[in-house]
């Protein structure tokens, strides 16, 4: 990027006004993401640096909004901060049960996605798949159909539709329950909506597999079994698990179909966010948007590493 | 060999060409076997309920279902009979079959849609329903004279069919006249077509500001040494990890009229404290934020095609004795045209059915095609017309993915 040794006047000037547009459009970028982070903090009401934060006086700063997030919807959110109050916090507080939800609906759709993803991933990169492209995009269908249409389609079809879920209570049975409405409706929701990148992360790791590595397992005597476990599956174990994250993000950031298939049972971290916006917009929304910040920039890590390793693993097998 | 025209064979006594298609048949049924769960999966969970979607933009019963004897009425009596008593006698059987299985309020809805406030009129005439006696027409005109409405008929007459189109033509702004043709609405009720262009438009200047400022990052990202642009590419990635709703929420704290910006514009003397600048609840707030949001879409498709072009190609123009600008335009930039293609095609289509950005901080000029599905599926409950909506947006998203894939290929998307 450096400047040829040649370069006029003028493109020196236009290289340096080239490099504070670059700066400009990077600060574009990032300043929306950690501008949450301070005002987070803010001792008042407001959505903007008040005198006391820009002098950095300690007393400019808070964590009463922190505070809220943990107290919001409690029995007793005055009460002594003992083992009681905890409780409570586990059991009232709004913002812990839509974390609960968040983690459960995900959790499941990711197990879900991941499971049937990385097994249709396996046979989609096989070269004798008939029909690849087009069973390729109906499998990628979910990420290119608009959410609100996706939502739209599951509004109809979830609240007509039943589902056998097992049941213990007076002995062991099937319930039939409607999809919207269901948690299970959700994680079926969302799953559909992560499995295009599980797909997708998947079959390129798979694509750069070397397969003779599977012919020298076999030749050595290890059954189909044995070498897709201890020969395959370890290799393209970073896809997965990137696949997975991937998954994972979408249910976790997913508010649309939520907004349109849940019930107040199951109300998520964006929903309740959703809420929050469009009723009466505190700063404790701020203190929210920090963690998911916070969260964002440790999933950002996890698969900036597992690329990294996933890169090496496949530099190691010769090509 | 003693025969040269012997078929090869396998050890066993077959002939070689049958036994490997054999073979290949199984691999295939393997292959398929492996992808079919989750094939089966994404047909129930996604792809019955888009097919659901489709038939209720053609489908509604609601009404219909309601009215069994005025349907048959409708069937025996052409458009343009006179509305006799034997019509009024059918309403009436109906309505005392509303009033006992509580439909009087969703029937009326239904032509509620066509003509306006006939919902209360269903309801109220079907709570006096029992009372009604022969003859009909003078009874029930004496309780409801609206019921004399041609307009009124010939709205019912169409919604006697549970298929019809008529959500289709109020998705484009047209309705049916007295006679059953079909008109453009007045000029006063069209809105969805407008809607449609605003969509596109709105669409089209956001990517046009993605790409605008997407090709200086990616190419400076592009040309950097590999550790300096790693580390630059962790602030391309960062906005792409976070959630939609803390972006959204940023902007609303950064572009309020008390929040930072207009803070900081009053801050530099830019300008005074009255005139602090509306930059959210309208356009403006959309197309910041969706640039922002999207941006990381062009600059990643942009920054894989410029790693690729040679930095000898500007540097030989150079030295044959191009300007730095011609060098650009006439060696660079073509050699870029498939990452703006992709890139400024993704953003589109991400663009066009972009929902939760617009609700929040669009206001009311800021609103785009998908805003209005929602608002028919969770306010004005008439779900048929946001089907009908959704179907069409469908159709252009999916021709502009159809071109997607044509110059770029789906399976070459890539991620992260």
């Amino acid at each position: 990027m450096a400047l040829p040794t040649y370069a006029s006047p003028l493109e020196k000037t236009w290289h340096y006004t080239y490099l504070v547009i670059c700066g400009l459009i990077f600060l574009f970028l990032i300043s929306p993401i950690l501008i949450v982070i301070p005002l987070s903090f803010n001792a008042e009401p407001y959505f903007t640096f008040t005198s006391k934060m820009l002098a950095l006086d300690p007393e400019g700063y808070s964590l009463r909004w922190y505070d809220k997030l943990v107290t919001f919807g409690m029995q007793a959110p005055e009460g002594e901060r003992g083992a009681a109050f905890w409780s409570d916090f586990w059991q009232n507080a709004q913002w812990m049960q839509v974390t609960k939800n968040s983690i459960i609906i995900g959790f499941f759709s990711t197990i879900l996605a991941t499971a049937l993803g990385t097994i249709a991933a396996l046979g989609l990169t096989r070269p004798e798949m008939p029909y690849r492209k087009q069973i390729m995009a109906v499998l990628i269908s979910p990420m290119i159909v608009p959410i609100i249409i996706s939502a739209t389609g599951m509004f109809f079809f979830y609240s007509w539709m039943k589902f056998p879920i097992p049941s213990f209570e007076g002995g062991f049975h099937f319930e039939w329950v409607r999809l919207a409405g269901s948690y299970f409706g959700i994680i079926l929701a969302h799953a559909a909506l992560g499995i295009p990148f599980v797909i997708i992360t998947v079959t390129a790791t798979l694509f750069g597999f070397d397969q003779s590595l599977v012919r020298a397992s076999a030749s050595l005597g290890a059954n189909p079994r044995t070498t897709f476990f201890k020969v395959q599956m370890p290799l393209i174990m970073p896809g997965v698990i990137s696949g997975g994250l991937f998954a994972f993000v979408t249910s976790f950031d997913e508010v649309v179909a939520v907004l349109f298939i849940a019930d107040h049972d199951q109300q998520t971290i964006p929903r309740q966010m959703w809420n929050g916006i469009r009723e009466q917009i505190s700063p404790a929304i701020l203190a929210v948007a920090t963690i998911l910040v916070v969260i964002s920039i440790a999933l950002l890590t996890t698969v900036e590493l597992l690329r990294r390793r996933s890169e090496r693993l496949r530099g190691m097998s010769p090509q | 060999m003693t025969d040269a025209t012997a078929q090869l064979t396998t050890a066993d006594g077959r002939p070689l060409k049958a036994a490997l298609a054999a073979s290949m048949a199984v691999r295939r049924r393997r292959a398929f076997l492996l992808v079919a769960p989750l094939f089966l999966f994404i047909l129930i969970s996604f792809i019955i309920p888009i097919g659901q979607m489709l038939l209720q933009s053609v489908h509604n019963d609601t009404f219909s279902s309601a009215v069994p004897a005025l349907s048959a009425w409708f069937d025996e009596n052409p458009q343009g009979s006179e509305i006799d008593e034997a019509a009024y006698a059918a309403l009436a059987a109906d309505l005392k079959l509303m009033k006992a299985e509580k439909t009087a309020g969703s029937a009326g809805t239904r032509i509620n849609y066509d003509v306006a406030g006939t919902r209360s009129l269903f309801t109220s005439t079907a709570r006096k329903a029992d009372k009604l006696e022969a003859p009909f027409k003078e009874a029930i005109l004496a309780a409801e004279p609206k019921w004399d409405d041609p307009n009124l008929w010939r709205a019912m007459r169409s919604a006697s069919n549970p298929y019809t189109i008529d959500f289709y033509l109020a998705a484009l702004d047209m309705t049916r006249d007295e006679t059953g043709a079909i008109v453009a609405v007045e000029e006063g009720q069209a809105i969805y077509k407008k809607l449609f262009w605003r969509t596109l438009s709105l669409s089209l200047e956001i990517t046009a500001l993605c790409l605008l400022l997407g090709f200086p990052i990616a190419h400076l990202l592009a040309t950097l040494p590999m550790r300096k642009a790693m580390l630059l590419m962790i602030l391309v990635l960062l906005p792409f990890w976070t959630s939609l709703l803390v972006r959204t929420t940023s902007w609303m704290v950064l572009l309020q009229s008390q929040g930072v910006l207009n803070d900081l514009l009053v801050g530099i003397g830019l300008i005074d404290d009255e005139g602090r600048i509306q930059m959210m609840y309208n356009q403006t707030g959309t197309i910041i934020a969706m640039t922002h949001i999207l941006l990381p879409f062009t600059i990643l498709p942009l920054y894989s095609v410029m790693k690729t072009i040679p930095p000898s190609y500007v540097r030989a123009a150079r030295s044959l004795g191009a300007t730095s600008w011609t060098a650009f335009r006439r060696v660079y930039l073509p050699q870029t045209l498939p990452g703006i293609g992709a890139g400024g095609l993704l953003v589109f289509i991400l663009a066009m059915g972009y929902y939760i950005t617009p609700a929040l901080v669009g206001g009311a000029d800021g609103q785009m095609i998908s805003n209005m599905i929602a608002f028919h599926m969770q306010k004005s409950l008439n779900w048929s017309l946001a089907a009908a909506l959704a179907a069409m947006l469908l159709a252009i998203v999916l021709i502009f993915f159809w071109i997607y894939d044509r110059l770029v290929g789906i399976d070459k998307m890539k991620l992260g």
